[in-house]
C-alpha cells in the first residue's frame, strides 16, 4: 500500500475535476462526490500509516521534464512525517467536509464549495508527499489559490473579496522567500530533490545553509501566519466558517510547519536560522495570544489562537523539538477543527451571529455543541488530560532544555491562552442571553453537522494520551529524527505551565462569569495603554496597509513618469525631427524618389561610420 | 527541399491575393476563405513538426534557392526547434486571430488581405535563415499591423499607428545598418544566417560590440525592452482586439527571437559584455512594468504593461545565458504568447459587450459571465505565474538558471512577482468580484466564436503547465548549442 501514497492526493484531485466539470448536472450530488473521494483517500492514508508504523517507507518517482542538460522528476516519498500527516490531513478535512453539508446547504454556491475544497485537500497533501522542491512549491501555490478561493467565496460582497486578495498577497511575499531559497537550495545540491538536498545540507558552507533556511522560513512564515505576516489569516475568516476549519487545522497554515520540518536538515545545518525561527515562534505565539485577549467576534479570537498555537509549534522546531512540534501540528489540527466547526455550529443557530457579546447562554439551546467546544477548549489552552496538554507540554519542556526565555513566554502565553478561551467559552455559552431574539432562534445543528464535532471532541480529548510518557511517548518515538533526545522530564517546568493554564482559565472564568462588569470596565480603564495595543494587534495592519499604500504610489508615480517622462521624451525626439524636416524642407524637392536618396543616403552614411570605426579600431 | 515552410510562409499572402479578386460584399465568404488560407500555416507547420528529427542539432525542413547569387543572397527558410516552436506558437495565434475578426465590419476585404500578409510577414521571420530575407519578412511585419491600428483601430488611432511604424522603422533601419556592416566586415560574401553568425564570432571585439548595438537597438524596440517600450501601450489600446492580439503573442516575440538567433550568438564577446546591463535591463521592465500596470484603470493598458513585465523574465533569461534560463526565456516566449492572447481575447469580450474598457465601470462577471470570468480568471493566474499554468513553468526555469549568474538581479525579478500577483488580483478584484452593476443586467455570455478562440489558448496554457516537456524537447538542443557559443555554462 506505502507505494501507492501518490493516489492520495490524486483522489481528491480527481474529485475536484469532476466537480468542476460535471457539477451543473451532479447537482447537490457534488458534495457527495467529494466525500467518497476524500473517505477513500482517507482510507488509503491510514492503510499507509499502519504500514509505515510497522517500518515500511517508499519513495516513487518519474521523469518528468529534462532541460538544459538536467533532469526533474516528479514523485512522492513516504516516511513517518509524511505517513501522519496524511492521516491528519485527511482525516480532519473529511470530517470538514461532511459537517459542510450541513452548513452549506442553503448556499447558493454550493458546488463550486465543494469542488474547490477538494482543490485544497488536494494540494496540501501534494505538498505534504511532494519528493521534491518544484512539486512542493507546485502544491504550495495551488493551496494559496484554493484558500484564496474559498475566502473570496462570497464575491457579492468587496469586503470578502479584499480579504481573498490580502490573504494571496501576504502569503505570496513569504512565497518569494521561498521561491529564492529553492535557487539556493539548486545552486548548492545541484538538484530539487529533498532526498539529496538532506543528505547534503550538512556540508554546505554554513553561510549558504542560514541563507537558504531563512528564506525558506519566509516561506513558512507566510503561510503558517508568523509574526509579521499573520495580517492575512483574521481577515480569511470572511470565508464561510467550514474554510476557517480547513485552513486553520488541517491544511494551509499547517504546511508552514511541515515545509520547516521538511527541509529540517538545512535548518540544522544553521544554528542561526533554527534561533530565528525560535525566537519568531516564541514572539508569535504570545502576541497573538494577547490579541485574542479583547477579540469580540468569535471566529477572530479563534484566528489568534490559531497564529498563537502555529507559533508554538515553530518555537519548538526552533529549539529542536522536532517531534514535539509535529506532535503539537497534530493534535492542533484536532481540537482546532472542533473549535471553528464549534463556532460554525454556534454562528449557525445564530443566524450569523459572530459578536459573542450578543449571545450568552447557549449551552442550554447547544448542549452538544457547548461540550464538545468546551473539550476543544480545554485542549486549546493545556489542560490535563486534553490533547494540547500532552503537546504543548513537550514543547515546551523542550525550550526549557535550550532556551529559557522562550520557555517562560510560552509559559507566560499558556495563561494568557487559559484566559482567553475561558473568556470566550462564557461569553458565548453561559450567563444570561444578552440578546433575546437570537436565544429564542437558536437551535442546535442537524446530526451531518453533530456527528463530526463528536468524533474530533474524541480526538481533541484523548489524542494526546498517545505522547504521554505513561504510553510510551508514542506519537514523538514515531515522528522522531534518528538521534533526536526526548526532553527531560523537569516537574517544576511542567507544573508552572499547568498552573500558568490553570490560573488563566479561572481568572479568564471569574472575570466574565462571577464578577460584576463594573470591575471589567475598572480593568480597562487602569490597563488602558495595553488594552489599546492588544485591541489595535500591536498595530501590525498599519504596518500592512502602509506597505500597500506605498506600492500604490509607487504605481501612480510611475504611470505618470511613463507618460511624462519617459513617451515625452521620444516625443519630444519626433518633434525636434519634424522640426528639423520643416527647416529642411527648403532643400528637399518634394518627390518620393529624392526622400529615398536622401533615406538611402543616411544608411550609408551609418554604414561608413561603422566601417570607420571597424578600421580604425582592428 | 520539403517546400513545408515555403507553404507554411507564403500560403497566407497567396491568399490574400486569391482574395482581392472576392467581391468586396461577400463578407461571409471573405472570412471563411481568410480563416481557411490561417489554417493551411497550421497545417504545414504541424506537419513539418511530425517530418523534424528532434534528436538532431542544425536546421531543418530546408527549403533553399539561389536568388541573388552574386551579393551571396539566397532564398533559405529552414528551421530548428527554437524555430519550430515560434512558428507553430503564430500559425496557431494567426487563426485564432483571424476567427476573432469576424466582428470586424469595415471594409473587410482589405482587412483581412493586410491580416493575411502580416502573417506572412511573421512566419516569415521565423523561417528565413538568410539576413536579406529575414529583413524583407521584418518590414513586411509592419506595414499591415500599421493599417490595422491606422484603419480599424479606435480612439487616436492615427497618432498609435504612426507612433508605431515610426519607432519601429527607426529601430529596424539600425538594424539593416548592421546587417550590411556585419556582410562587408565579415567579408563572408554570403547573407546565409549561419555563415554570418559564425563570422561575426571572429571579429575584433570592438567591432562586434558596435554590431551588437545596432542589432539589440534593432530588437529591443520590438521587444520591448525598457525604456524603448512606450509605443506599446499606445498601440495596443487603439489597435483593434485581433490587432492587439497578433502585436502581443506574436510580434513582441520576433524582437527576443531576433536577440536570441543573431545578436547574441554572431557577436558573442560584445554579447557577454552587455550581459548585466541585458539583465539589469529586464529586471527593470519587470518592476516597472508591473507598477505601470497597476496604475492603469484602462484593462487593455493594464494588460500592455504586462506584457513589458512578461518580457523582462525573457532578457534575464538570455543575459544570463545558462542553458536553463535561456530554455525558461523561450517557454516564456511561447507561454507569454499564449497568455496576452488570452487576455487580449477578453478585453475584447468585455469591451465589446460593455463599450469601455474602464474597469471602474464594470464588475461583478463571475456573477454576470461566468464562462467568460473563468477564462479570464485562469488568463490572470497564468499571467501571475501560478503553478500547474505555463508562466509559472517560464518564469521559475528562467530565474533558476539565471540564479547563479546574477543573483541579485533575480531575487529582485522574484520580488516583481508579488507586484504582478498585487496587479493582477486587484484587477481580478475590481471587475469579477463584486455585485454586477444594475446597468449591466443582461450582457450575454460568451458566443460560440468567442469560446472557439478562448479554449484552445487555455488548453494551452495548462498543458504546458504540467507537461513543459511537450514543448522543452523541440527547442532544448539548439538552445544547449547557443548557449555553448556563447561560452555559458
Amino acid at each position: 500500500m506505502v507505494s501507492y501514497a501518490y493516489v492520495v492526493p490524486l483522489l481528491p484531485l480527481f474529485a475536484f475535476g469532476l466537480q468542476s466539470l460535471f457539477g451543473r448536472a451532479l447537482g447537490r450530488a457534488t458534495a457527495w462526490v467529494g466525500i467518497a473521494c476524500l473517505a477513500a483517500s482517507t482510507a488509503v492514508s491510514l492503510a499507509v500509516l499502519a504500514e509505515v508504523l510497522r517500518g515500511a517507507e517508499a519513495a516513487v518517482s518519474w521523469p518528468w521534464l529534462s532541460l538544459g542538460g538536467a533532469t526533474f522528476s516528479m514523485g512522492v516519498r513516504v516516511g513517518p512525517l509524511e505517513a501522519a500527516m496524511i492521516a491528519m490531513v485527511t482525516f480532519v478535512s473529511l470530517m470538514v467536509e461532511v459537517y459542510s453539508v450541513g452548513y452549506m446547504a442553503g448556499d447558493a454556491k454550493f458546488n463550486r464549495f465543494f469542488a474547490i475544497v477538494n482543490l485544497f485537500v488536494g494540494a496540501m497533501l501534494v505538498v505534504v508527499l511532494a519528493d521534491n522542491f518544484l512539486l512542493l512549491f507546485a502544491g504550495w501555490e495551488i493551496m494559496g489559490l484554493a484558500s484564496y478561493l474559498l475566502i473570496g467565496h462570497w464575491y457579492h460582497d468587496l469586503a470578502n473579496a479584499r480579504a481573498a486578495t490580502k490573504s494571496f498577497l501576504v502569503t505570496r511575499l513569504g512565497d518569494i522567500g521561498l521561491l529564492i531559497g529553492i535557487f539556493v537550495c539548486y545552486q548548492a545540491a545541484g538538484t530539487l530533490d529533498f532526498a539529496v538536498i538532506d543528505a547534503g545540507a550538512a556540508s554546505w558552507a554554513p553561510g549558504v545553509a542560514t541563507l537558504a533556511a531563512l528564506l525558506i522560513f519566509a516561506g513558512a512564515v507566510g503561510k503558517s501566519a508568523q509574526v509579521p505576516l499573520h495580517v492575512w489569516l483574521p481577515d480569511a475568516m470572511a470565508g464561510p466558517t467550514p474554510v476557517s476549519a480547513l485552513i486553520h487545522a488541517a491544511t494551509m497554515v499547517a504546511a508552514g510547519v511541515f515545509l520547516v520540518a521538511r527541509t529540517y536538515p538545512v535548518f540544522e545545518a544553521s544554528g542561526t536560522a533554527l534561533a530565528v525561527v525560535a525566537v519568531v515562534g516564541g514572539v508569535t505565539a504570545f502576541l497573538a495570544a494577547t490579541v485574542g485577549t479583547v477579540q469580540a467576534d468569535i471566529k477572530k479570537m479563534l484566528a489568534y489562537s490559531t497564529i498563537s498555537q502555529l507559533g508554538y509549534m515553530m518555537l519548538g522546531l526552533g529549539v529542536f523539538g522536532y517531534a514535539a512540534a509535529l506532535f503539537h501540528l497534530l493534535s492542533h489540527a484536532f481540537f482546532k477543527a472542533l473549535l471553528f466547526l464549534g463556532s460554525g455550529s454556534v454562528i449557525h443557530a445564530a443566524r450569523g451571529e459572530q459578536d459573542m457579546h450578543r449571545m450568552g447562554g447557549l449551552f442550554r439551546k447547544l448542549p452538544l455543541t457547548g461540550l464538545t467546544f468546551i473539550v476543544g477548549g480545554l485542549a486549546l489552552a493545556g489542560i490535563p488530560p486534553f490533547a494540547g496538554y500532552f503537546s504543548k507540554d513537550e514543547v515546551l519542556l523542550t525550550a526549557w532544555e535550550n532556551e529559557r526565555w522562550l520557555f517562560w513566554l510560552g509559559a507566560a502565553t499558556a495563561g494568557i491562552t487559559g484566559f482567553y478561551i475561558a473568556r470566550g467559552i462564557y461569553l458565548t455559552f453561559f450567563g444570561r442571553p444578552r440578546d433575546a431574539e437570537l436565544y429564542t432562534h437558536a437551535h442546535e445543528s442537524p446530526p451531518v453537522m453533530a456527528v463530526p464535532l463528536v468524533v474530533l471532541a474524541v480526538f481533541a480529548a484523548f489524542f494526546g494520551w498517545l505522547g504521554s510518557a505513561s504510553l510510551g511517548r508514542l506519537v514523538q518515538a514515531f515522528l522522531a529524527l534518528p538521534g533526536e533526545a526526548e526532553p527531560e522530564a523537569a516537574w517544576y517546568a511542567a507544573a508552572s505551565t499547568i498552573a500558568l493554564a490553570a490560573a488563566g482559565v479561572v481568572a479568564g472564568g471569574l472575570l466574565y462569569g462571577a464578577a460584576r462588569p463594573e470591575l471589567r470596565a475598572h480593568l480597562v480603564r487602569v490597563l488602558r495603554p495595553v488594552y489599546v495595543l492588544f485591541r489595535e494587534k500591536w498595530y501590525f495592519d498599519h504596518l500592512a496597509l502602509g506597505a500597500t499604500g506605498l506600492g500604490l504610489a509607487a504605481s501612480a508615480f510611475v504611470g505618470w513618469f511613463d507618460r511624462t517622462v519617459v513617451d515625452g521624451l521620444v516625443n519630444a525626439v519626433a518633434w525636434f525631427t519634424g522640426v528639423l524636416g520643416q527647416a529642411s524642407r527648403r532643400l528637399a524637392v518634394g518627390d518620393a524618389q529624392a526622400y529615398m536618396l536622401t533615406m538611402a543616403g543616411a544608411v550609408l552614411v551609418g554604414l561608413a561610420a561603422l566601417l570607420g570605426l571597424g578600421v580604425s579600431r582592428p | 527541399m520539403t517546400g513545408v515552410l515555403t507553404v507554411a510562409v507564403f500560403a497566407p499572402a497567396a491568399g490574400a491575393l486569391a482574395l482581392l479578386f472576392l467581391p468586396a460584399g461577400r463578407v461571409r465568404a471573405i472570412r471563411a476563405f481568410a480563416t481557411a488560407v490561417m489554417a493551411v500555416p497550421v497545417a504545414a507547420v504541424a506537419f513539418g513538426a511530425a517530418l523534424f528529427r528532434y534528436g538532431e542539432p542544425g536546421l531543418q525542413l530546408v527549403d533553399r534557392a539561389t536568388w541573388i547569387p552574386s551579393l551571396g543572397i539566397s532564398y533559405f527558410l529552414a528551421t530548428d526547434g527554437i524555430s519550430l516552436v515560434l512558428l507553430a506558437l503564430s500559425a496557431l495565434v494567426g487563426l485564432l486571430a483571424c476567427i476573432a475578426s469576424y466582428g470586424i465590419d469595415e471594409r473587410v476585404k482589405e482587412y483581412f488581405v493586410v491580416l493575411l500578409l502580416l502573417q506572412t510577414g511573421v512566419l516569415g521571420v521565423f523561417a528565413a535563415q538568410d539576413l536579406v530575407l529575414f529583413y524583407l519578412f521584418w518590414e513586411l511585419v509592419l506595414v499591415p499591423m500599421y493599417f490595422i491600428i491606422g484603419i480599424w483601430g479606435h480612439g487616436r488611432k492615427e497618432y498609435s499607428a504612426i507612433k508605431f511604424i515610426l519607432y519601429t522603422m527607426v529601430a529596424s533601419l539600425l538594424m539593416l545598418v548592421g546587417i550590411l556592416a556585419l556582410y562587408f566586415l565579415t567579408g563572408a560574401h554570403s547573407f546565409a544566417l549561419p555563415d554570418l553568425v559564425r563570422a561575426g564570432a571572429g571579429l575584433p571585439a570592438g567591432i562586434q560590440w558596435w554590431l551588437f548595438l545596432a542589432f539589440f537597438l534593432g530588437f529591443a524596440v520590438k521587444v520591448p525592452v525598457w525604456p524603448f517600450h512606450t509605443w506599446l501601450p499606445d498601440a495596443h489600446v487603439d489597435a483593434p482586439t485581433p490587432g492587439s492580439v497578433m502585436l502581443a503573442a506574436v510580434l513582441l516575440k520576433l524582437g527576443a527571437y531576433g536577440l536570441l538567433r543573431i545578436a547574441l550568438p554572431a557577436f558573442p564577446e560584445a554579447a557577454h559584455r552587455f550581459a548585466f546591463t541585458l539583465a539589469l535591463l529586464g529586471v527593470i521592465g519587470i518592476i516597472y512594468g508591473a507598477f505601470a500596470a497597476m496604475a492603469q484603470r484602462d484593462l487593455k493598458k493594464l494588460v500592455a504593461y504586462s506584457s513589458v513585465n512578461h518580457m523582462g523574465f525573457v532578457l534575464i533569461g538570455l543575459a544570463a545565458a545558462t542553458p536553463l534560463a535561456v530554455d525558461g526565456a523561450v517557454f516564456q516566449m511561447v507561454s507569454h504568447g499564449l497568455v496576452s492572447a488570452m487576455l487580449f481575447l477578453m478585453v475584447g469580450v468585455f469591451s465589446d459587450r460593455f463599450g469601455t474598457r474602464d474597469m471602474t465601470r464594470f464588475r461583478g462577471l463571475y456573477t454576470l459571465m461566468p464562462l467568460a470570468a473563468t477564462f479570464m480568471a485562469i488568463a490572470s493566474f497564468a499571467n501571475l505565474g501560478l503553478p500547474f499554468l505555463s508562466g509559472f513553468i517560464a518564469e521559475f526555469y528562467t530565474l533558476l538558471g539565471a540564479w547563479p549568474v546574477y543573483p541579485t538581479v533575480v531575487a529582485v525579478a522574484a520580488g516583481g512577482l508579488l507586484l504582478t500577483a498585487g496587479f493582477n488580483l486587484w484587477m481580478m478584484q475590481r471587475i469579477l468580484m463584486g455585485a454586477p452593476l444594475p446597468s449591466q443586467a443582461g450582457t450575454p455570455e460568451m458566443t460560440p466564436r468567442e469560446i472557439a478562440t478562448l479554449a484552445p489558448l487555455a488548453v494551452g496554457v495548462m498543458l504546458l503547465g504540467v507537461l513543459p516537456a511537450a514543448v522543452t524537447g523541440w527547442f532544448d538542443l539548439p538552445v544547449r548549442e547557443i548557449v555553448a557559443r556563447l561560452g555559458g555554462m
